[in-house]
């Protein structure tokens, strides 16, 4: 099967296998081509953004200006902490030189010279196995002021990697953009957009880490090639990670528009100890829950998954068994969005914090069902009413969790009758008493 | 304590400035370098690094509350951090975190006497295919049992 990221060769993160395996001839391709020649190759061979959004590559860029009155720039989005999501890790480990090549053909395609690749704090290790390649990268003149030496031509662009510091809203693009020019990383209000008013106030293009790692092998191979793979409306290969109750969790790179019941019952093995499946997340934790009777049939692409009620997010597959405690699940995604909202739009920072804990009541008992609908409308009255779409995030796992586990969370309260309490005061005030009170 | 940037941390400030268009973006870097020399961000060092930067301390003070990585009291020599979120939580991340809580003999987010230990419960780290895990200082332990966790506590000088 075709490979065309994490492939079988050995010592591959090394600059001179890299290159022994026609490793920079990408870009020395590209840079014979105009600019708007690259762009249109990355349009016409599909190529979508890997970051969650599944956004157009080829038409992302073309947003970019043309004129040359301000520097232009690229941003790597490698933040990678979607719970659930853990593949760009494996291209900093095993091809950090596609992502290099595919950077430096990234910037000549929108005419940037500097490139920030964005690495969360936490993979220090990984972002010392990247900045070696860099290193490398740099030493043989395929980065920087010695590249037109090097490679011909008078394109030169450097890259620098930015740490992150915990923080998993500067995964948003205006939010990472923020925290590269040393501030708080508080998502900005769209419009502008960053191809207008991005980095410094410059035409900025962010694209995730795997994303831009494919570039380098649809110039070498052409569109053609790189169209005709998996699902021809998302095509490509993906980085599937899975994770959860499987018996062998992990990356595994596939066409897109693979079965989901062939990633989890082929590549990772099959359901710990055999047991059924009670919930799958197809996309990391933001995406909305699929029910286990609900996966069969469906594909792992974009559409696919569209139709299917959900999306592909990062491709971050969890895997959740039978005995599952859904209600604790989802206890404890509402605590991670809760903890890691910025605090800018009231929807999120309040709603984010009414929604856990009113989990925690559930969880611990002491839930009624009133509790599962105000849930519900916490979640409507966060979704589209905020700056940045971590508002989203966080109510969609709840808004489609209850929708199709209901009958977990009712198992989990207990039935409640709402009486209007009929005082001119406080007209308007809702008395919740639990059943078992009143029949006390 | 008065904090002053070391020789050689210097340079690599000097480095880490001239990365960027705009010296203030260097902040996030120059919080790290000083953390890891003063073992925690104290007042003086966000005075420092802002007058480095030419910035009011309460710039960088804004970024140091922002982000979690940056420690305003002090933490053990070697800080484990614990995964409890979905993937880890699911193979097993909270019995984890009470083995470890258990073997240190401190709570959350509190040190050792003897300062060589401290705990905190962190978000997913990127290492759900290889849950549970642990992550110390910058090192990653992963398909962690309850056995494995011990001996790697143990081995931690
Ligand atoms: C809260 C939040 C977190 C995000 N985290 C990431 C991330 O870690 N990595 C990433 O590539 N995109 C992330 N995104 C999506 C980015 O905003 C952006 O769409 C993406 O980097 C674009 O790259 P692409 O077009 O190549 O997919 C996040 C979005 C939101 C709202
Ligand atoms: S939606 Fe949440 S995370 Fe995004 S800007 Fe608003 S408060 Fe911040
Ligand atoms: S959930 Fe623990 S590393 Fe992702």
């Amino acid at each position: 099967m075709e490979k065309i990221l994490l492939l079988d060769i050995p010592d591959l993160h090394q600059i001179d296998v890299y290159m022994q395996n026609g490793g920079y001839d990408a870009a020395k391709k590209a840079y014979q081509k105009t600019p708007d020649e690259v762009i249109d190759e990355v349009k016409r061979s599909g190529l979508r953004g890997r970051g969650g959004a599944a956004f157009p590559t080829g038409l992302k860029w073309s947003f970019m200006p043309k004129s040359a009155d301000k520097p232009k720039y690229l941003c790597v989005n490698g933040d990678e902490s979607e719970p659930g999501s853990f593949k760009d890790r494996q291209i900093f480990e095993y091809n950090p030189h596609a992502l290099i090549e595919g950077v430096l053909i990234a910037c000549y395609a929108i005419q940037a010279k500097s490139a920030y690749i964005y690495i969360r704090g936490e993979y220090h290790n990984w972002i010392q196995m990247l900045q070696k390649a860099l290193d490398d990268a740099y030493e043989k003149g395929f980065v920087g002021e010695k590249m037109s030496e090097a490679v011909g031509g008078n394109f030169t662009c450097n890259i620098y990697i930015h740490k992150g510091a915990g923080a998993y809203v500067c995964g948003e693009e205006s939010s990472l953009m923020n925290s590269i020019e040393g501030k708080r990383g508080y998502p900005r209000v769209k419009p502008p957009f960053p191809a207008q008013f991005g980095l410094w106030g410059c035409p900025t293009t962010i694209n995730n880490v795997e994303t831009i790692a494919n570039v380098p092998a649809i110039i070498n191979k052409g569109w053609e090639w790189f169209s005709k793979i998996g699902e021809p409306k998302h095509p490509g290969t993906l980085l599937y990670g899975i994770s959860g109750h499987v018996n062998k969790p992990g990356v595994y790179e596939a066409p897109s528009g693979t079965l989901l019941t062939d990633l989890i019952y082929n590549f990772a093995g099959g359901v710990t100890g055999n047991k059924k499946i009670k919930c799958v997340i197809p996309g990391g934790s933001s995406m909305p829950p699929l029910r286990g009777e609900q996966i069969e049939g469906i594909k792992m692409d974009a559409e696919s998954l569209r139709v299917a009620g959900s999306a592909i997010g990062t491709g971050g597959v969890i895997v959740m068994d039978e005995d599952t405690n859904l209600v604790a699940v989802l206890e404890r995604i509402a605590r991670f969005y809760h903890h890691e909202s910025c605090g800018q739009c009231t929807p999120c920072r309040e709603g984010t914090g009414w929604m856990l804990k009113t989990l925690r009541r559930i969880a611990k008992g002491e839930g009624t069902t009133s509790d599962i609908d105000m849930l519900t409308e916490v979640a409507g009255n966060i979704e589209g009413n905020t700056i940045c779409a971590l508002g989203d995030a966080a109510a969609w796992p709840v808004k489609f969790m209850l929708q199709r586990f209901r009958d977990e969370f009712e198992k989990a309260v207990k039935p409640s009758v709402t009486m209007q309490v009929n005082n001119k005061v406080h007209s308007m005030r809702e008395t919740l008493i639990p059943l078992a009170e009143i029949t006390k | 304590m008065e904090f002053k940037f070391s020789e050689e941390n210097l340079i690599k400030a000097e480095a880490s400035i001239k990365k960027y268009p705009s010296s203030k973006a260097a902040v996030m870097e120059l919080l790290y370098i000083a953390q890891e020399q003063n073992g925690f961000i104290t007042n003086e060092v966000m005075r420092e690094t802002a007058s480095m930067l030419n910035l009011d301390t309460v710039e960088v003070l804004s970024v140091v509350t922002f982000y979690t990585m940056y420690h305003t009291k002090p933490v053990g020599k070697h800080h484990v951090q614990v995964c409890t979120n979905v993937s880890c939580m699911l193979r097993g991340g909270y019995e984890i975190l009470d083995c470890v809580v258990e073997k240190l003999g401190i709570r959350k987010n509190e040190v050792t006497p003897d300062q060589r230990f401290s705990i905190e419960e962190v978000e997913c780290m990127g290492s759900c295919g290889t849950a549970p895990m642990i992550s110390v200082n910058y090192d990653y332990y992963e398909n962690l049992t309850k056995e494995k966790v011990t001996e790697i506590l143990d081995s931690l000088e």
